[in-house]
Formats: structure tokens, sequence, C-alpha cells
């Protein structure tokens, strides 16, 4: 089953990733093949085998809820693109009708 | 002075607790070596020049003053690029976090600063960890030392090469389909990759999170275990950390010894693909297992033929959730006009690499309502067999050997857009991440046809680390008598002066 194109420029908006022409032209055809590689996997005879999500078996792990001393908001921004009044400044999410 | 870059981790930490050289000259011989080498190798992304000194310098201060001294004291580590450290950059080969000073700093590299290590720099690696070669860093690829227009391998290549360049005696990688193992074997040094949750994943930069394992590098069995050891340990921080002690990697490196042990071949790592010069070495690491008393025998793991597919499935996956962070809104880069979801991913798509975007694109695919169960839940399930199939192979013999790659270094260029062909590179490293479980690399020769080393990969059973090292150790004795001395002394890319 060959991925289009089309999907491809969809996987890229899910993706938030604005590729231009020329990317969506170059990976379309990188993806096909190596989806249809991986697609090895529905071969395999797993009807009743549990999925595994990661190998330690550690379930669910508590501790107790003690404060500690965390970051200081001067150290939270330091790496932030904008700040405004000691807090991160992001563009509009949400445009006025 | 430039002899202190030849000598082991074990041997510098032993002078400098002897007080027969100090923590800043043995610092400054290996910024010395940095300086001269690496306009060649280009390992080291960023070097910390003066703060590694100061570092040395307040180890002599406690020796002076009596005070007892880490196992690791004075010892340069180089750090990977994705570990957070206080005052150096940390950008994981990424382009979109150029420039990011983390605030925080990795529970690994806070355990090695206690011990006495100097974190002498920052190494070059694939973007986010994605690849086998480093050329997928945004900031150009490492060079192997024994061919400098050849691959160290990936994505820890900068902390191999910078081993295998004698810059610095050990290094910190992380292994998440290899790349630990592969950069190692084909860089001709050691590389381990813990048991999965025997190593603190907090504060390294997280592409598949169920199987990056933090890991050494050394150019000997012994030093790769020293920092195993130090590095290693049941973390809170980390909720996939196993609360159990540090397996015993050190003594068992210094007591190599087989004699007795069962060794399983796993005959599915061979065949079609696999260079002659490989499998001839490692054929010969097996006699040689043989020859020191240890019981081999053959077995599959039928499985195992899916493990490629199931990790290229899992891992893109994971990545795709992983590095959704990186939205230019809280740090790092931020470009593009419009609304914040315009500017997010014109960010995402001017700061990340083409191998990032493909693996995004590809989990973005597996992770989707109506492919989910054919693909991701699929690997899923394909990852249960593969560890019933160690499960059973380990229920006959106490170790597994393989080769730890198909081919040795591979020409810079050569795969860089061939995004199978580089995938291939994991094929007999990728079962031990999706188990779990423990492996090491360690250097088993040259391959006839092109005089690149080959790496004997060793695999454990969970929380057996400390078999890999006794295996290691016993085979690293064994080949240094043979060839009459270790085998990176070989290496012409950088002949030493």
């Amino acid at each position: 089953m060959p991925i289009t194109r089309d999907e491809v420029a969809h996987l890229a908006r899910l993706s938030r990733l604005a590729l231009s022409d020329e990317e969506l032209d170059h990976l379309a055809p990188q993806l096909d093949q190596i989806i249809s590689s991986v697609a090895q996997v529905q071969e395999v005879a797993a009807d009743g085998i549990p999925p595994t999500t990661q190998a330690t078996g550690i379930d669910n792990v508590y501790r107790d809820d003690q404060p500690v001393p965390c970051l200081t908001p001067e150290q939270a921004l330091s790496g932030a693109p904008a700040v405004e009044l000691q807090r991160f400044k992001v563009p509009r999410i949400l445009v006025e009708e | 002075m430039d002899d202190l870059t030849t000598m082991t981790a074990a041997e510098l930490a032993a002078a400098v607790a002897a007080g027969s050289v100090s923590a800043a000259e043995v610092t400054q011989a290996h910024l010395d070596r940095i300086t001269a080498v690496d306009g060649a190798v280009r390992a080291f992304l960023h070097v910390n020049g003066e703060d590694a000194l100061a570092q040395a310098r307040a180890v002599d201060r406690k020796r002076a003053a009596g005070e007892p001294l880490g196992a690791l004291a004075g010892v340069p580590v180089a750090v990977k690029d994705l570990f957070t450290t206080i005052g150096s950059p940390a950008t994981c080969g990424s382009k979109i976090l150029e420039g990011w000073y983390p605030p925080y700093e990795s529970t690994i590299t806070g355990r090695l600063r206690e011990a006495g290590a100097i974190l002498i720099g920052k190494t070059n690696m694939d973007e986010f960890a994605m690849g086998s070669s480093t050329e997928n860093s945004g900031y150009g690829p490492s060079h192997n030392p024994w061919d400098l227009d050849r691959v160290p391998g990936g994505s820890s290549g900068g902390s191999a090469a910078a081993v295998a360049a004698y810059e610095a005696p050990l290094a910190l990688g992380t292994d998440t389909g290899g790349s630990i193992r592969q950069p190692a074997a084909v860089c001709g040094i050691v590389g381990a990759k813990p048991t999965y949750g025997g190593s603190s994943r907090y504060g390294v930069v997280a592409f598949a999170s169920s199987l990056d394992t933090p890991g050494p590098f050394g150019r000997t069995v012994l030093d790769a275990a020293l920092l195993h050891e130090a590095m290693s340990g049941h973390d809170p921080m980390d909720s996939t950390s196993i609360d159990a002690p540090v397996p015993p990697v050190v003594a068992a490196a210094r007591h190599g010894d087989v004699a007795g042990l069962r060794i399983g071949v796993v005959t599915d790592l061979s065949g079609e693909g696999y260079q002659p010069g490989v499998m001839s070495r490692f054929t010969e690491a097996i006699e040689v297992l043989e020859s020191l008393g240890a019981k081999v025998t053959e077995l599959s793991c039928p499985h195992f033929k899916y493990a490629l597919p199931a990790y290229y499935l899992i891992a893109p996956s994971e990545c795709s959730s992983n590095l959704a962070r990186f939205d230019g809104m809280r740090y790092g880069l931020r470009t593009g006009t419009g609304s914040a979801e315009e500017i997010m991913a014109e960010t995402r798509a001017a700061g990340f690499g083409a191998e990032v975007k493909r693996r995004i694109m590809l989990g973005t695919y597996a992770l989707s309502s109506g492919y989910y169960d054919a693909y991701y839940g699929k690997a899923q399930q394909v990852r249960t067999l593969i560890i019933q199939d160690f499960e059973a192979a380990f229920g006959q013999v106490d170790v597994l050997v393989s080769p730890v790659t198909p081919t040795t270094a591979f020409r810079i260029g050569e795969r860089a857009d061939d995004p199978m062909a580089m995938y291939l590179a994991d094929l007999c490293t990728i079962p031990s991440n999706l188990a779990g479980n423990a492996a090491i690399s360690v250097p088993c020769g040259l391959a006839d046809e092109d005089g690149l080393p080959v790496g004997l990969q060793v695999m454990a059973p969970p929380l057996a680390d400390d078999r890999l090292y006794r295996v290691g150790a016993a085979v690293e004795a064994a080949f240094t008598t043979r060839w009459g001395h270790p085998l990176l002394t070989e290496a012409k890319g950088l002949i030493r002066s």
C-alpha cells in the first residue's frame, strides 16, 4: 500500500512541519520505501501476544511528595526566545472574529 | 606530557591519586591533544577549556587537603551533546537548540562530577541521536580516526572518535538502537549499552524513551567498566530507573575468565549482507573464546529478523511524541511569522534536519488512527516475541554473541541520502534495545579487505552486565597477547607523533 505525496503533505501538517514542495518531493518516495519495509512486522503471527511498551516490567512508581528547590524564574526563562513580565511570550493562539 | 593522553583512565586515576601527576596536567594534556587533532576529527561541538581546568584544579585542591578522591578523580570524560550539563551548551546536534544552555544537570554527569571526573567537552552526534554516522548532525560530520574519509559510526560518533583519537580516555554516549556499540565497533574501541533502567535518563534529551540507554566508551574493557560503574545506579528522577544494585562490572573486568561459560552464537545475525572480513574476525573471536574454555553452541532467535522493522516503527513513534516539545515557544529556535501554529511549523521545518523530519513523519503515520494497530501495535507485539526469543536463549546459555555491525566503517556520503541502507548498520544491535538487556562491543581485529576495525558483540540478560565485562576482558587479553599491542595503535588516520 504505497503512501501518496498528498498523504505525506498531510503528515507534515499533523507533525507541524512547514515543508517546501522540494522537501515533499524528496521525502515522499523515501517514506513510501521505509513504510513498505517496516510493514514486514505484519507477517508475524502475533495473535494473543501482549504488546510491550517498555522492558523493565516496572509499573507505576511513587515517591513521597517532598518540597525540593526548583528552578528560579530567571533560570526557567533563560533559553526563551521572548520574555515579558517574567513569563514566556508567545504568539497569539486565538484570533478574534 | 604527551604520554598522559595515551594512558588509560585506570592509570590516570591511580597517578592522580598517588600525586605523581596533577589533574590539571592531565586535563591540559588532553586539551592540547584536542587542539592538535580535532580540526581533522571534529569529535567535539564544544570544548570546556578553562572550565575543565577549573574542575581539575578543584580535584588537585581536594587531594592537597587530604580529602578522599572519587573513583575517576582527574580523568577527562567527553560527553555526548544530549546530556544537560551546567555551564555548557547542549545542542543534541540540532540547529533547533543552537546556543541553548540547559538550566539543570543530568544525573549521570552530576555523578561523574562527584566522582572527580573532568567534563572536558560536548561531542558531536547525529541530530537527536537519529543516525549511524554523525552525518545527520546539524554541525557537519565527525571523522573516523582510522580513516578520516570514513564515518565514525553513530549516533554517538563524536564520543567514539574522541576516545579513539586519544582526545579523552572516556566518553559518555547513549544507545537507542546501537548508538554506542556500533560507533565503538567501527572506531576500534569498547562501548557498552547497560541494561535499560540501569543508567539514568534524567537530563538526557529524549529520542525514544523506552529504548534510550546512556552508557560508557573506553579504550579498554576495564576503563569502560570504571565509567559504567560510576554513572550507574537507581535515580528517583527517572521513573524507569531500576532500584537494584549496580552489577559488579569493574570486578568482572579485572577477572576476565570464560572457562565453563556457556556462549551462544546467534545464527540469525549472519549471512547475506555481512562483509566477509567482519565474519572472519567474528569466527576467530569465537575460536579464541573456545580456546579459553568457553562452551560455544549455535542457536536461533527466529524473531530477530523482525527487530529492524519493529524498531523503525517504535523509535519513530516515540520520537514524534518526544520532539513535539521543540515548538519554538519556551527555548531554542523561533522563526517565522503569523499564528503560533504557523511559527511552530516554520521553526520546526527550519530547525530540524532531513532524518529527524523523516522519523517524526514516520512516527506520526504509525500512530495515526487507522494505521496504529497494523504498525505501532504490531511492532509492540513483535517486541514481546523478541524478548521471548532472548528468554529462551538465556535459558540455554549465559551470554550471546554476534558481530556488532554487518560492515566496517563506510565512507562519508556513501549512505547519506539512503535511509534504508543507513538503518542496516544497526541490524545486530537493535534486538538488545527492544528487550532492554545489556550488550557490549569489544574490538576483535581488522577486516582483511579494508584494514578497518571489527567489533564482537556480547549480549547478557538484564542486570547481568558484569558478564559482558568478564567475556570482554578475556577476549581483550587474548587478542592483545596475539597482536602484541592494543588494536588502536594500528589506527592510520592519526599517526601519533
